[in-house]
C-alpha cells in the first residue's frame, strides 16, 4: 500500500512535469500553427543552465531562476532569429528545420559543456524525504515538484484566460491578421508566447535535473512523451495537455512499477521477465492507440483543426 | 518542354552510371572503404525511395520510417539469431512483419492529418524502438550481431560485397521502376490527387482512406527491404536503426533531393551521406590554415553544421536537387 501511494505519487509528479513541456509544445502550436521538435533541447539546455549556474552560484534556488530566465532569452532568440521565417508555411518544413535545430543544440551543448554529462545535486533541505501521512515517506524534493508545478499550471490558466496578454494570445491563435490590423505588435506576442513555451520546457529540465543525469539527448526521449500526451489531450488545448499528461505519467510510472507483477500471474515467471520491460514501455501508445481509434481528434481538441 | 537531353536527365543517367561502375573504380584502385560507403548510401536510398512514395506523392508526412528500417533488420537478425539462415525465408518474414507493421500504424495514424499524423507515427516508431531494446534475447539496447549472412542458392552470395553491392544496386532500381509503375497508374493517380485535395477525390467517389493506406504499406514493405538489406550490410542490428533522428534523416534525403520526383530521393540520400563523410574533411581543410591544430578538433563538431544547414535548405532551396536541375532546364529553354 505504501508503495502504492508512493508510486501514484510519482505518476502524479511524472505527469505535471509532463504537462510542463506538453503546454509549451501545445500553445506554440495552438497559437502559432508551429510544430516544434526543438522543443526537447530547450528543456535539455534548461537542465544544463540549471546544472551550470549551480556551481557558479552554490544556490540552488538562484540558478533554477537564472536558468528560467536562460531558457526564456534562447527561446526568444531561437524565435527571432530561425522560427519567425517558418510561420505560414508547410508543417513538413517546420519539421525539417527544428530537425536541424536539434542537431545544432546537441552538438553544441558537446562543443561547451562536453560528452559526460553532468549532475545537479540537491540542497539539503530538499534532499530529504518528509512523512505525508502516518508511516508514508515521500521525497521533499518531488513533493516540491508537484507544488512548483501545480501553481505553475494555475497561473498559465490565469495568464491566459484572465489577463490582457492571455486576451491577446487567444485572439491572436483565432485570428493573426485581425489582430494585427488592431494595432497589436502580433510579432512580439509570437516571440514572447515562444519564450514562454521554451520557459516552461526549461523549467521542466532544470526541476528533473536533480532526479536524472544531465545529458545530451535527454531531452529527445520526453519530447516523444510530449507529443503522444498532445495527440491524447488535442493539439492546441492546455487543458487536454493537463488531462494528457496526468494519464500518461500515471500509466507510465504506474506500469513500469506494477506490470511486471501484474504479468507475472498470467504468465510464467521466465516468460513474464522477458516480456515485462517491453510490454511495459508500449503501454502509452497502446493508450494513444485508444483514443485515436475512439476520438481521432484528441480528447479536448480545438474544433476547426 | 524538355527534351530528352534536360538536365535533369543526364543527371539522372550520370547517377546510375555512378552506381554501376563504382566497384569497377574500386578494382582499378580506387579506396576500398568507398564501396562500404555507397552501398550503404544504396541502401539508405531505397528507403528514401520508399518514404518519397508516401511523403512526396501521397503527402502523408511520416515521420517513423526508419521503424521498418529496424523491423526488416531485426526479422533477419533474430531468424538468424534461431539458426533460420535462408533467405528465402528471412526476407518474406522482413517483408511481411514490415508490412504487418505498416498496416496496423497506418490504419490507426491514417485516420488524422496534418501534424497529428507526423507526431503519432513518430511516437509508433519511437515505441517500436523501445519495444526493441527492452527484448533482452535479442540484445535489448545494446543490439545483436548478425554471425552469418542471409544464404541464398549458390551463384548468389552476399557475402562477396561486390556482388552485395549489385544487389543492392538492383533492388534499388527496380524499386525506383515499381514507384514510377505506381504513380501513373490509376492507383498513383488516386493517391496524387487525395494529396491535393481529399476532400474532392472523395466526394468523387473515392474511398481514399483505403488507397491511402495501401500505399502505406506498400512503403513500409519497401522499406522493410532496405532494413533486411541494411542488417546484411553492416551485420548488426540494434535498437538505434530505428531511433527517430534516422527517420529525420530519411525525410532530409527526400527533401534535399525533392519531393515527388523519382531520383530525387537517391541523389537526396548521397548528397547526405556523401557530405556527412566529407564535411569533417572539410571544416579540417578550411579551418586549419585559420586556426592551427585546434581545427582538427573543430572538426569532430561538423554537426553544429549541420543542422544550420538543413535550416538554409528549408527557407531557401525547397525543391531540393530535382528542383535546381529543373530550374536549369527552364533556363535553357526560355
Amino acid at each position: 500500500m505504501t508503495l502504492f501511494i508512493e508510486q501514484s505519487l510519482n505518476g502524479l509528479q511524472f505527469g505535471l512535469l509532463l504537462f510542463l513541456l506538453a503546454a509549451g509544445l501545445t500553445l506554440v502550436f495552438g497559437i502559432m500553427d508551429l510544430v516544434n521538435l526543438a522543443h526537447g533541447s530547450l528543456y535539455m539546455l534548461g537542465a544544463y543552465f540549471a546544472a551550470t549556474f549551480a556551481i557558479w552560484t552554490g544556490s540552488f534556488v538562484l540558478a533554477a531562476v537564472l536558468s528560467l530566465f536562460a531558457t526564456l532569452l534562447v527561446g526568444m532568440l531561437v524565435e527571432v532569429i530561425a522560427m519567425r521565417r517558418l510561420y505560414g508555411r508547410d508543417h513538413l518544413d517546420h519539421v525539417l528545420a527544428t530537425f536541424g535545430l536539434i542537431l545544432f543544440f546537441d552538438e553544441s551543448v558537446r562543443l561547451i559543456w562536453g560528452p559526460e554529462g553532468m549532475s545537479l545535486p540537491l540542497p539539503a533541505w530538499l534532499n530529504r524525504s518528509v512523512e505525508i501521512l502516518p508511516g508514508v515517506q515521500y521525497s521533499a524534493y518531488r513533493l516540491a515538484i508537484i507544488v512548483v508545478t501545480l501553481s505553475v499550471a494555475v497561473s498559465l490558466y490565469l495568464l491566459v484566460m484572465r489577463t490582457r496578454i492571455g486576451m491577446l494570445i487567444r485572439a491572436g491563435a483565432s485570428n493573426r491578421e485581425m489582430v494585427g490590423a488592431l494595432g497589436v505588435n502580433i510579432k512580439l506576442l509570437y516571440t514572447l508566447v515562444f519564450g514562454l513555451g521554451a520557459a516552461l520546457a526549461g523549467l521542466a529540465g532544470l526541476m528533473q535535473a536533480p532526479i536524472l543525469t544531465v545529458q545530451i539527448g535527454m531531452g529527445e526521449n520526453i519530447l516523444i512523451l510530449a507529443f503522444v500526451i498532445t495527440v491524447i489531450g488535442g493539439i492546441g488545448s492546455i487543458r487536454g495537455a493537463l488531462v494528457g499528461a496526468l494519464f500518461v505519467g500515471f500509466i507510465d510510472t504506474m506500469g513500469r512499477a506494477f506490470f511486471p507483477d501484474l504479468l507475472r500471474m498470467v504468465l510464467s515467471p521466465t516468460a513474464a521477465s522477458t516480456a515485462a520491460p517491453a510490454l511495459s514501455s508500449m503501454l502509452i501508445y497502446l493508450l494513444m492507440a485508444i483514443v485515436l481509434i475512439a476520438k481521432p481528434e484528441g480528447l479536448f481538441s480545438t474544433s476547426q483543426r | 518542354m524538355t527534351g530528352w537531353f534536360s538536365a535533369r536527365n543526364i543527371a539522372i543517367v550520370a547517377l546510375v552510371a555512378v552506381l554501376l561502375l563504382l566497384p569497377v573504380y574500386i578494382e582499378l584502385g580506387g579506396n576500398r572503404f568507398l564501396l562500404s560507403l555507397f552501398t550503404r548510401i544504396v541502401i539508405l536510398a531505397l528507403a528514401a525511395v520508399s518514404l518519397n512514395l508516401i511523403l512526396g506523392y501521397g503527402g502523408m508526412m511520416s515521420f517513423g520510417h526508419a521503424a521498418y528500417l529496424g523491423i526488416g533488420g531485426y526479422a533477419v537478425g533474430m531468424l538468424a539469431k534461431e539458426g533460420i539462415v535462408s533467405g528465402f525465408v528471412q526476407w518474406p518474414v522482413a517483408l511481411g512483419a514490415s508490412a504487418l507493421f505498416a498496416l496496423v500504424i497506418g490504419a490507426l495514424s491514417l485516420r488524422t492529418r496534418g501534424v497529428y499524423f507526423i507526431m503519432i507515427t513518430l511516437a509508433f516508431a519511437q515505441m517500436a524502438y523501445y519495444v526493441a531494446g527492452g527484448i533482452a534475447r535479442y540484445g535489448g539496447d545494446d543490439g545483436l550481431t548478425v554471425n552469418q549472412r542471409s544464404q541464398f542458392v549458390p551463384p548468389v552470395d552476399l557475402t562477396n560485397k561486390v556482388q552485395f553491392y549489385y544487389i543492392c544496386v538492383a533492388l534499388l532500381l527496380a524499386s525506383v521502376f515499381l514507384v514510377w509503375r505506381l504513380i501513373n497508374s490509376r492507383f498513383g493517380m488516386v493517391i496524387q490527387g487525395a494529396r491535393s485535395n481529399e476532400t474532392r477525390m472523395r466526394a468523387i467517389g473515392f474511398p481514399t482512406y483505403r488507397y491511402k493506406l495501401t500505399c502505406f504499406v506498400i512503403a513500409g514493405t519497401m522499406c522493410g527491404l532496405a532494413g533486411a538489406l541494411l542488417a546484411n550490410h553492416t551485420d548488426f542490428v540494434s535498437p538505434s536503426m530505428m531511433y527517430w533522428t534516422r527517420s529525420g534523416d530519411l525525410i532530409i534525403m527526400v527533401v534535399l533531393g525533392g519531393m515527388g520526383s523519382l531520383f530525387g530521393p537517391v541523389f537526396g540520400a548521397m548528397a547526405l551521406l556523401v557530405f556527412e563523410e566529407m564535411l569533417p574533411f572539410i571544416i579540417k581543410v578550411v579551418a586549419t590554415p585559420l586556426f592551427g591544430p585546434t581545427a582538427a578538433r573543430a572538426s569532430e563538431y561538423w554537426q553544429i553544421l549541420m543542422g544550420p544547414l538543413l535550416l538554409l535548405v528549408v527557407l531557401f532551396a525547397r525543391g531540393g536537387i530535382d528542383g535546381l536541375l529543373r530550374k536549369l532546364d527552364r533556363r535553357e529553354r526560355p
